[in-house]
C-alpha cells in the first residue's frame, strides 16, 4: 500500500540552520491501517507526512503509493491519490466560496478540472446528503461562505472533503490541535466515521496522547527524524495514554535531555 | 448628449479592461502590472494589422491574442523563473513599450472607420435609422451612429460578462477562483496552481488586449502612449464597482466593474467638462484610487469610535 523506504531530509544543508529532519525513514503501511503518529516537536512527524504528500521532495529514498512510485511526483499530482487534513482550520478550505463550493472543488480532487458545470442540482443533491450525515446541520447553508463557520467546522468539512472522493491515503496533519476540546472531540469522531465507512488507509500525526492510544491499529512514535517504537496489534490495543508517556520517558533519558525540556514536555502532553 | 453617449461608449469598451484587471487583481490575487503594456499592444497589434489590410475582425483577435501572451508571460516569469509578481509585471511592461513601437513602426496610426468594426456600426445604422441625421430623446440630441456604436459596446459588454459569470461556474472556473483564495488547499486537491496562475492572466490580458484594440478602432487612431495609466483606471473601476454592488460574489463583482468602469469615464468626462485640465486627469485618478481604497477603513474605524462612545 504505502512502502517509504530510507527517506532522508535536510533542510539548509550547510549552514547554521541546518536541520535533518528526516534521517532514513522506513515504513510500510497495509491497506485500510489506521496509524497514529507520535513525537516531539521537531521529531520529523509532520516532516514525514509532508513527505508523503509532496511538500518537498525528498534528498533520498523512495515512496511508493499503490503500486505507484510517486517519490519525484509534484505535490498536485499526489492529489489524485491523498487526501489532507492540516493543523490549521483556515487552511483546509476556501473562506470566501461557498460550503456547496468548496465541496465541488474536492469531487473534482486530482480530477481533470474542464468546462463542465461545476455545480449541477445532481451534484448540489449528493452533497446535501454527505453534508447531512456529519449531523452539524450545515446542509441547510450550503450557499454560505465557508469563511462564516467556526474552525470546528470547516475542520469538520475539510474532512469530508478529504474523503469525498475516496483516496488512497488519507493523511491527518494534527487536525484537532487547533480546535476547543469540544470541537476536537466532534472531528474525532467524524474521523473515525469516515474512516471506518470507507475503510480508509490513514495516517493521523497527534498530539494527543489520549487519541495515539485509544484510535487506531498500529502507533508509530518518532524521535529525532526516525522511528523510535512502532507498535501494532494486541500490543497497540493495551496500549494506555501513561504507557506512552514512560516511553517519552525512556526516550528523555536516552537523549538526556534536561529537566526543562521534559516540564515543557508534560505540560503539553499531560 | 453626445459627450454622454461617448462617455457610455468608452466607458463600456473599457469594462474589458476591467473584467481582465477583475480576474488579475481580484480573482487571482495577483498585482498583474502587465495592463499598461498589454492593452496598448493589443491596439498596435489590431491598428498594424487593420493598416496592412487585414480584416478588423481577425486584426482584433490577433490584438487580444498578443495582449493575452504578454500576460502569460509574465505569469511565466514569476511562477516559472520565481520573480517577484510586481517585478516581473513591470519587466514585461517595460519590454512591451519597444515591442508596441516595433509593431507599429511608428508612434502613431491613423485608422479609417470603413476599415475597422466601425463599419458595423454604420451597417447597423442603416439598418435601424436609415437617412436620419439626428435622433430625438426627449429634447435631447444624438446622432444615430454613435447610438448605433454605444448598441454595439452594451452588446459586447453583456455578452463578455455573461460569458465569464457562466465560466466562473465551471470546474475549472471555480478552481481559478480558489487560488486567489487558498492556494495551499487547491494544491492539496490537485490543481498545479503554477498552471492556473498562467491561464489566469492569460485569460485577463485577453480581455484588456481586445479593450486596447476595440479602443483605436473607435477613437480612430493607435498611439504608442494609450496604456498609460490604464491599469490604474481599471483597479479604480473595479474598486468603484465593489462599492456599488457590496459582496465579493462572482455575479455581483463582473457586474460592478461595468457599472464602475462607466461611472469612472463619465465622472471624468464631466470633471473634464467642468475645466479639469487634461493634463491632471492621472494624478485625479491615482489620487481617486488611493481615496477609495483607505477611506472605507477610515468609515469603518468611526462609526466603531461612534458605537464606542455611545456605549460610554
Amino acid at each position: 500500500m504505502l512502502e517509504i523506504s530510507d527517506v532522508r531530509k535536510t533542510f539548509h544543508p550547510g549552514t547554521p540552520n541546518e536541520v535533518r529532519a528526516l534521517r532514513g525513514v522506513s515504513l510500510s503501511l497495509e491497506r485500510g491501517s489506521f496509524v497514529c503518529v507520535i513525537g516531539t516537536n521537531g521529531s520529523g512527524k509532520s516532516t514525514l507526512l509532508n513527505a508523503i504528500a509532496g511538500a518537498f521532495l525528498p534528498d533520498s529514498g523512495r515512496i511508493e503509493l499503490d503500486g505507484i512510485e510517486i517519490t519525484r511526483w509534484p505535490e498536485h499530482r499526489r492529489a489524485k491519490l491523498i487526501g489532507r487534513v492540516f493543523q490549521d482550520p483556515f487552511s483546509g478550505t476556501a473562506p470566501s466560496m461557498t460550503i456547496a463550493e468548496n465541496l465541488a472543488l474536492a469531487m473534482r480532487r486530482g480530477q481533470r478540472r474542464g468546462l463542465g458545470w461545476a455545480l449541477t442540482p445532481h451534484h448540489r443533491g449528493t452533497l446535501r446528503g454527505r453534508v447531512a450525515s456529519m449531523g452539524l446541520n450545515l446542509e441547510d447553508r450550503l450557499n454560505n461562505p465557508i469563511g462564516t463557520l467556526s474552525g470546528g467546522q470547516r475542520q469538520s468539512l475539510t474532512l469530508l472533503m478529504a474523503g469525498l472522493l475516496k483516496p488512497s491515503l488519507l493523511l491527518l496533519d494534527e487536525h484537532t490541535a487547533a480546535l476547543d476540546p469540544k470541537s476536537a472531540d466532534q472531528v474525532i469522531r467524524l474521523t473515525q466515521e469516515l474512516v471506518n465507512r470507507d475503510r480508509l488507509t490513514t495516517l493521523m500525526v497527534t498530539h494527543s496522547m489520549q487519541q495515539a492510544a485509544f484510535l487506531g491499529d498500529r502507533l508509530i512514535m518518532m524521535d529525532r527524524g526516525q522511528i523510535a517504537f512502532d507498535i501494532s496489534g494486541q500490543a497497540k490495543r493495551r496500549l494506555r495514554p501513561e504507557d506512552l508517556l514512560s516511553r517519552f520517558e525512556e526516550l528523555r533519558r536516552a537523549n538526556q535531555l534536561d529537566e526543562s525540556a521534559a516540564e515543557m514536555l508534560r505540560a503539553q502532553y499531560v | 448628449m453626445t459627450l454622454l453617449i461617448g462617455s457610455l461608449t468608452i466607458g463600456l469598451i473599457l469594462s474589458l479592461l476591467a473584467f481582465g484587471i477583475l480576474i488579475s487583481f481580484r480573482v487571482v490575487a495577483f498585482d498583474d502590472l502587465t495592463v499598461d503594456g498589454s492593452f496598448t499592444l493589443g491596439g498596435a497589434t489590431a491598428a498594424m494589422l487593420i493598416a496592412s489590410g487585414a480584416h478588423p475582425l481577425l486584426a482584433t483577435l490577433c490584438g487580444a491574442l498578443a495582449g493575452a501572451t504578454a500576460g502569460a508571460v509574465t505569469a511565466t516569469l514569476h511562477t516559472r523563473f520565481g520573480i517577484n509578481r510586481l517585478l516581473a509585471g513591470i519587466l514585461v511592461m517595460t519590454a512591451l513599450y519597444s515591442v508596441n513601437l516595433r509593431v507599429m513602426g511608428k508612434s502613431n496610426i491613423p485608422l479609417d472607420s470603413p476599415h475597422t468594426l466601425m463599419r458595423w456600426t454604420d451597417r447597423l445604422n442603416e439598418i435601424l435609422f436609415g437617412s436620419r441625421t439626428v435622433l430625438h430623446f426627449g429634447g435631447w440630441e444624438a446622432a444615430p451612429r454613435d447610438v448605433c456604436g454605444l448598441l454595439l459596446v452594451t452588446l459586447l459588454a453583456v455578452g463578455f460578462g455573461l460569458v465569464l459569470f457562466a465560466f466562473f461556474r465551471t470546474n475549472v472556473g471555480l478552481a481559478m477562483q480558489a487560488i486567489g483564495d487558498n492556494s495551499r488547499m487547491i494544491r492539496a486537491l490537485g490543481v498545479n496552481v503554477e498552471w492556473m496562475m498562467i491561464v489566469a492572466l492569460f485569460l485577463s490580458n485577453f480581455l484588456i488586449g481586445l479593450a486596447g484594440a476595440l479602443l483605436v478602432q473607435y477613437q480612430g487612431f493607435a498611439d504608442v502612449q494609450m496604456g498609460i495609466g490604464m491599469l490604474v483606471w481599471g483597479v479604480a473601476s473595479v474598486i468603484l464597482g465593489e462599492s456599488m454592488v457590496g459582496t465579493r460574489k462572482i455575479g455581483f463583482l463582473i457586474t460592478g466593474a461595468v457599472m464602475g468602469s462607466v461611472l469612472f469615464r463619465l465622472l471624468v468626462a464631466l470633471a473634464l467638462r467642468w475645466g479639469l485640465n487634461p493634463n491632471d486627469l492621472k494624478l485625479i485618478t491615482a489620487a481617486f484610487v488611493f481615496a477609495a481604497l483607505v477611506l472605507p477603513r477610515w468609515v469603518t474605524r468611526g462609526s466603531r469610535l461612534v458605537r464606542r462612545e455611545r456605549h460610554a
